[in-house]
């Protein structure tokens, strides 16, 4: 990927085309998980170029992926059918790559007005900031009448399938790798590492966690998009505090920074709860007690493999 | 007499009733090794904290190379040309040797976030010339070898080493060193002193070392300032202030 990441780009892109031919031979309910993984996959990579790569500790990722989700929604619902009238195959593909960009474009202008402000708090601060900005986003779509208020948007239709989903988790991955991965894109981790000797290297540390901001809201506003037009109906209920405390997870158990582990951890953390379904009631309990248990024994990550090297002492 | 690259101007800073630094007046040429010395609590610090931009002045002004710099943010003054190190080493830890010196070109990028995506010609060209720079002065300072550390892995000296070469990498035309001697043994002090020379010939900059080590800031400043209280009591060569009674009552001793 660091070396040819066009070709990776291409390549993978090609993959997404291939496998979303798969996609009728699947069993419903494999297709729902597997396309839930991959709107995860979306959601912890992009939270991670903000709380890992750039070190600024965001509880706010629902929030942006609820603005996402209720864009494209009301986009495909009342303003599509007018636009559009009879829009069928390629047409209705078109709508709905439209209503994603309009969610994400959203999503990060809200990324904007949010950012501006709070990045000039750090940790703790900013983790508080942003937990309200989610629950402000939350408590005012239950109060707006015209999008459904507490009872949400319902009949959305299902344009969701397994190419725009893998379409966007390699997007999302190559955008955030390209992007770190780049002279420019080293100054995200000098923000995170030492804020003080960044500025005095001439990095304009506000600008830079902008940017991370915007860049990573855009991308929980496109999941929010595939999200609402994967299950159908959306509330502000689904994208509360619990919410934003799932991908930080997500993005905590594979490792800050470690593209890699993130995106294993979107995995795994999604299916642990499918594969606990039999055992009911104590799947949440089993669930915590898996999560306690790894962060505990792996505190670095559960897939970072990464050691210090010894350094060559000079004589 | 235009030749002073850095000008401080009557500057004076207060925080609440105390004044750190009081009515300063002090000059620095185009490459010029300049000392600034003091007691504890002389002010030594703050004066560094001003020129950075950490602080800005309560009155006075403070210029460099003609323009005003005193109500600059940090990086903005970086960019004018003055680079520094600090007192307790703050490199990214967590950054290779080689990214550390790397961010440090951020500057003189003409690439941004639309060129890191779509990673064209003129980017390749740009991310080349970064690494061939980057290592031909890892390569100036003996650093070459442990391009893949970690920079939290490398010795204290080496350390220190990396902090200056990092500063050269954003081309400054001043360098302002905190305290760099400090807790260094005899040996690595002799090797400090040259390599801040050797920095000052090679790369024709301005230098600005606060210290409180005076073996090594008259064995190498072209001149030295000392301040006590926050005001400048004594300004020369290293033989004037080593013989001025103010100076000796104030901080050499008898």
């Amino acid at each position: 990927m660091q070396h040819r990441p066009k070709t990776f780009l291409i390549g993978a892109l090609a993959c997404a085309l291939g496998t979303s031919f798969l996609a009728p031979y699947l069993n419903p309910y494999y297709l729902d998980v597997i396309l839930t993984v991959g709107i995860n996959i979306v959601l912890a990579v992009s939270l991670n170029l903000v709380n890992g790569y750039t070190g600024q500790f965001s509880l706010g990722h629902a929030g942006f992926m609820a603005i996402g989700a209720y864009a494209s929604a009301a986009f495909t619902l009342f303003a599509a059918p007018a636009i559009f009238p009879n829009a069928n195959g390629w047409v209705t593909q078109a709508v709905f790559f439209l209503a994603l960009l309009l969610g994400g474009g959203i999503a990060a202008a809200a990324g904007i007005v949010v950012g501006a402000p709070s990045l000039r708090l750090k940790g703790d601060y900013l983790a508080i900031v942003t937990l309200g900005f989610g629950e402000i986003i939350r408590v005012l779509l239950r109060n707006v009448d015209s999008l459904g208020g507490a009872l949400g948007l319902n009949g959305i239709p299902f344009y969701t399938n397994l190419f725009w989903v893998a379409v966007w988790a390699i997007l999302t991955i190559y955008v955030v790798l390209a992007l770190v991965h780049s002279t420019f894109g080293r100054g995200f981790l000098a923000v995170r590492d030492d804020e003080v000797a960044a500025e005095a290297m001439g990095i304009n540390t506000t600008r830079y966690k902008i940017i991370a901001f915007v860049v990573s809201a855009f991308f929980a506003g496109i999941a929010g998009g595939l999200y609402g037009h994967l299950k159908s109906s959306i509330d502000p209920k689904g994208f509360d505090f619990m919410r934003s405390i799932e991908i930080v997870v997500m993005v905590i158990l594979g490792g800050m920074a470690n593209t890699r582990g993130v995106i294993l951890a979107a995995i795994l953390l999604t299916l642990l709860p499918e594969v606990l379904r039999p055992v009911a009631e104590y799947r949440m309990v089993i669930y915590s007690l898996l999560l306690i248990i790894l962060m505990l024994t792996r505190p670095q990550g559960l897939f970072s493999f990464r050691s210090n090297r010894p350094s060559v002492r000079t004589p | 007499m235009n030749c002073h690259l850095l000008k401080l101007d009557a500057c004076t800073i207060r925080f609440g009733g105390l004044t750190a630094v009081s009515n300063l007046d002090f000059q620095i040429k185009a490459n010029e090794l300049v000392g600034l010395i003091g007691p504890n609590g002389a002010g030594k610090t703050t004066v560094f904290n001003l020129i950075t931009g950490v602080y800005q002045p309560t009155e006075g002004r403070i210029e460099f190379d003609g323009h005003s710099i005193s109500r600059l943010e940090p990086y903005q003054i970086t960019s004018h040309g003055i680079a520094r190190t600090f007192q307790n080493i703050r490199l990214f830890p967590s950054l290779s040797v080689f990214d550390n010196v790397r961010v440090a070109f951020h500057l003189h990028l003409l690439s941004g976030v639309s060129h890191a995506w779509w990673r064209g010609k003129a980017f390749a060209q740009e991310e080349k010339e970064v690494s061939d720079q980057v290592m031909e002065l890892l390569r100036i300072f003996q650093l070459e070898n442990h391009r893949d550390l970690f920079a939290k892995n490398l010795p204290y000296g080496d350390q220190r080493r990396l902090e200056i070469v990092r500063a050269l990498a954003t081309r400054p035309r001043m360098l302002l060193l905190d305290e760099p001697a400090a807790g260094m043994n005899a040996t690595e002090k002799l090797q400090l002193m040259n390599l801040i020379q050797f920095v000052k010939d090679k790369f024709q900059i301005s230098v600005l070392l606060v210290e409180h080590d005076m073996q090594v800031v008259m064995g190498i400043c072209q001149r030295i300032a000392v301040l006590d209280y926050g005001i400048k009591i004594a300004e020369g060569s290293p033989d004037q202030i080593r013989s001025d009674p103010k100076v000796i009552e104030a901080y050499l001793g008898e």
